[in-house]
């Protein structure tokens, strides 16, 4: 599918809470073709500073709209942040390549959704596609499973409930639901053979992911992860945001920034 | 009013001075889906090596003010992996294609890459690239060395009638005596200027910010440098000028073209807007109009000092 550099108008930006941003755009053309996992890339200003685009994942389409969930961390996103409804940016997308939905919709598959931090936004797009238009049976729902450093900056939890998905939380400080990190949930979760899922889809930070390929390569289920890294141009020219695999450097930016765990190398 | 863009590098014909630099167009398939590659003046691909390279470990690529550091490690797939693969896309387009080529080990490699190259209709021109300083296997720069300069630009200019455009290095004392061994050795032109060597460190980790520590840095916060090496190397030599460095509208293309650049090639700004290369091409022409000057070829280091 092909992706197009476009003047977008912001539709809405809406403040959730602290530094955590919903903003979302007009956006036919992206809407129609966008995929769980594809981002856009930003420019912020026409000035130098900052100088590059941000690549941010969409975190959902509604109609001709999507829409992108963010946290204000540095220069880019502040100045994301004060633009108003109305505004337009600069916006390359839909750009890389997603997850593969696979052959989700059959009874027996339960799959399992593990997000770390700000890893919640590209995959509530991804369970609002494998949610659509499917009866959600008691056995077959999907889990979700979200880590965050505090029940403070949990995301998203009730977004997903909404969905119908199970949802088990995890905070490091014990502050809300399971005492410790997500992947140590995962982990005792997987132990048990009832709840082993059939296909795992994740996102979140390097360490969380490296974790969650180590526990489904383990236990012989497949994860699809998605990674984060620093981009120069996010459409495969630069080669600057490669990720090692076992066919050697790929670009997060295209051949990602979804990568099944086995293909990767730590 | 009638306006030419056209401009010549040694053999090449450009119907305007606008090209897209090594290792920010990729082997412009990357850019298809943004903008009309046909209009391009020219293309210089990826720099291609013998071997397939692999690179270097990530992060390669951090932003700085209004600049960028970058070291890749000349990926690519090797020599004949592009001519396999890569090459048909870019034989198509109907723009000149200048093959960027670089030794890994032995200066001789050049050799070996300009013969292949040579005998390969859609290859219009050939770019020495003898100044990338992501190549850790090399302590120093050919084009840091005037001797070592003229030696190899000498061996190619046997082998090949294609033009060939010598890239230099702002990282040395004076880039115009590296330009004129180049002219000596009888380079058809000369390009300039490759990154300049950089570092920037992340204070909470306190590691470089590139895996590798020293990277190359690029972007309008290079320009002024990029533009008085022009200057510089316009003064020494005769033959033609690609400037370049840090080039993000039609005034800094301007700027370079004053200073004395045949042509120049678009960078950095390629990765922040795709199309930036076309509509400096219509600023340019634009900018000819309402200055009343039919040729482009007219500013050519018509800066007054």
């Amino acid at each position: 599918m092909k992706a197009c550099q476009l003047k977008l108008k912001i539709s809405a930006q809406v403040r959730i809470k602290d530094n955590y941003w919903h903003c979302e755009f007009s956006a036919p053309q992206i809407a129609k073709i966008a995929l769980p996992g594809q981002f856009i890339d930003i420019r912020v200003n026409d000035l130098c500073e900052p100088l590059l685009r941000r690549p941010i994942s969409i975190h959902g389409v509604s109609r001709a709209k999507i829409k992108i969930f963010y946290a204000v961390v540095g220069k880019a996103t502040e100045i994301l942040a004060r633009k108003r409804t109305g505004e337009y940016l600069d916006i390359i997308g839909p750009l890389g390549s997603g997850f593969a939905l696979g052959k989700q919709k059959t009874v027996n598959s339960k799959q399992m959704l593990v997000a770390g931090g700000m890893g919640v936004a590209p995959l509530m797009f991804l369970a609002e596609k494998l949610t659509e238009g499917r009866k959600q049976r008691a056995e077959n729902r999907i889990t979700v499973l979200i880590g965050a450093k505090t029940k403070k900056q949990l995301l998203c939890a009730d977004d997903f409930k909404k969905l119908g998905c199970i949802v088990k939380i995890a905070t490091d400080d014990g502050s809300q639901g399971f005492h410790g990190k997500v992947t140590d949930l995962l982990h005792n979760l997987s132990s048990d053979f009832r709840s082993l899922p059939s296909a795992i889809y994740a996102c979140g930070p390097k360490p969380m992911l490296q974790a969650v390929a180590d526990i489904s390569n383990q236990r012989g289920f497949p994860a699809q992860l998605s990674l984060e890294e620093h981009m120069s141009c996010g459409i495969g020219a630069c080669l600057g945001c490669v990720v090692k695999t076992q066919a050697g450097f790929k670009r997060v930016c295209k051949e990602g920034p979804v990568f099944n765990s086995r293909d990767l190398v730590w | 009013m009638k306006t030419n863009l056209s401009v010549e590098i040694g053999k090449l014909k450009l119907k305007n001075p606008v090209m897209v630099s090594s290792g920010t167009f990729g082997y412009a398939e990357e850019f298809k889906d943004f903008i009309d590659l046909s209009k391009l003046g020219a293309i210089v691909t990826k720099t291609i090596t013998l071997k397939p390279r692999r690179g270097n470990p990530a992060p390669r690529t951090c932003e700085t003010s209004a600049g960028m550091l970058n070291s890749i490690g000349l990926e690519n797939p090797g020599i004949e992996v592009f001519i396999q693969e890569k090459l048909p896309f870019l034989k198509k387009l109907g723009v000149p294609i200048i093959m960027s080529v670089a030794s890994e080990e032995e200066p001789e490699e050049f050799l070996e890459l300009v013969a292949r190259l040579d005998i390969i209709e859609a290859v219009a021109a050939i770019e020495l690239n003898i100044s990338c300083p992501n190549v850790r296997e090399k302590a120093s720069l050919i084009a840091q060395d005037p001797e070592a300069t003229y030696k190899i630009v000498q061996e190619v200019r046997k082998i090949t009638n294609k033009t060939l455009i010598t890239k230099l290095s702002p990282n040395v004392t004076s880039i115009a005596d590296i330009a004129q061994s180049a002219e000596d050795a009888g380079s058809d032109a000369v390009s300039l200027i490759n990154t300049l060597a950089g570092m920037s460190i992340d204070i909470k980790q306190r590691k470089p910010k590139i895996s590798v520590g020293i990277a190359g840095l690029s972007g309008p916060a290079i320009r002024p440098i990029a533009v008085k090496m022009v200057w510089e190397v316009f003064n020494k030599v005769k033959i033609p000028i690609i400037g370049m460095g840090g080039i993000i509208d039609t005034a800094s293309a301007l700027e370079f073209i004053l200073a004395g650049a045949t042509a120049v090639s678009i960078g950095t700004a390629n990765f922040i807007n795709p199309k930036i290369s076309l509509e400096i091409i219509s600023g340019l022409k634009k900018y000819l109009i309402e200055n009343k000057i039919g040729d482009v070829n007219e500013l050519v280091g018509s800066v007054k000092i």
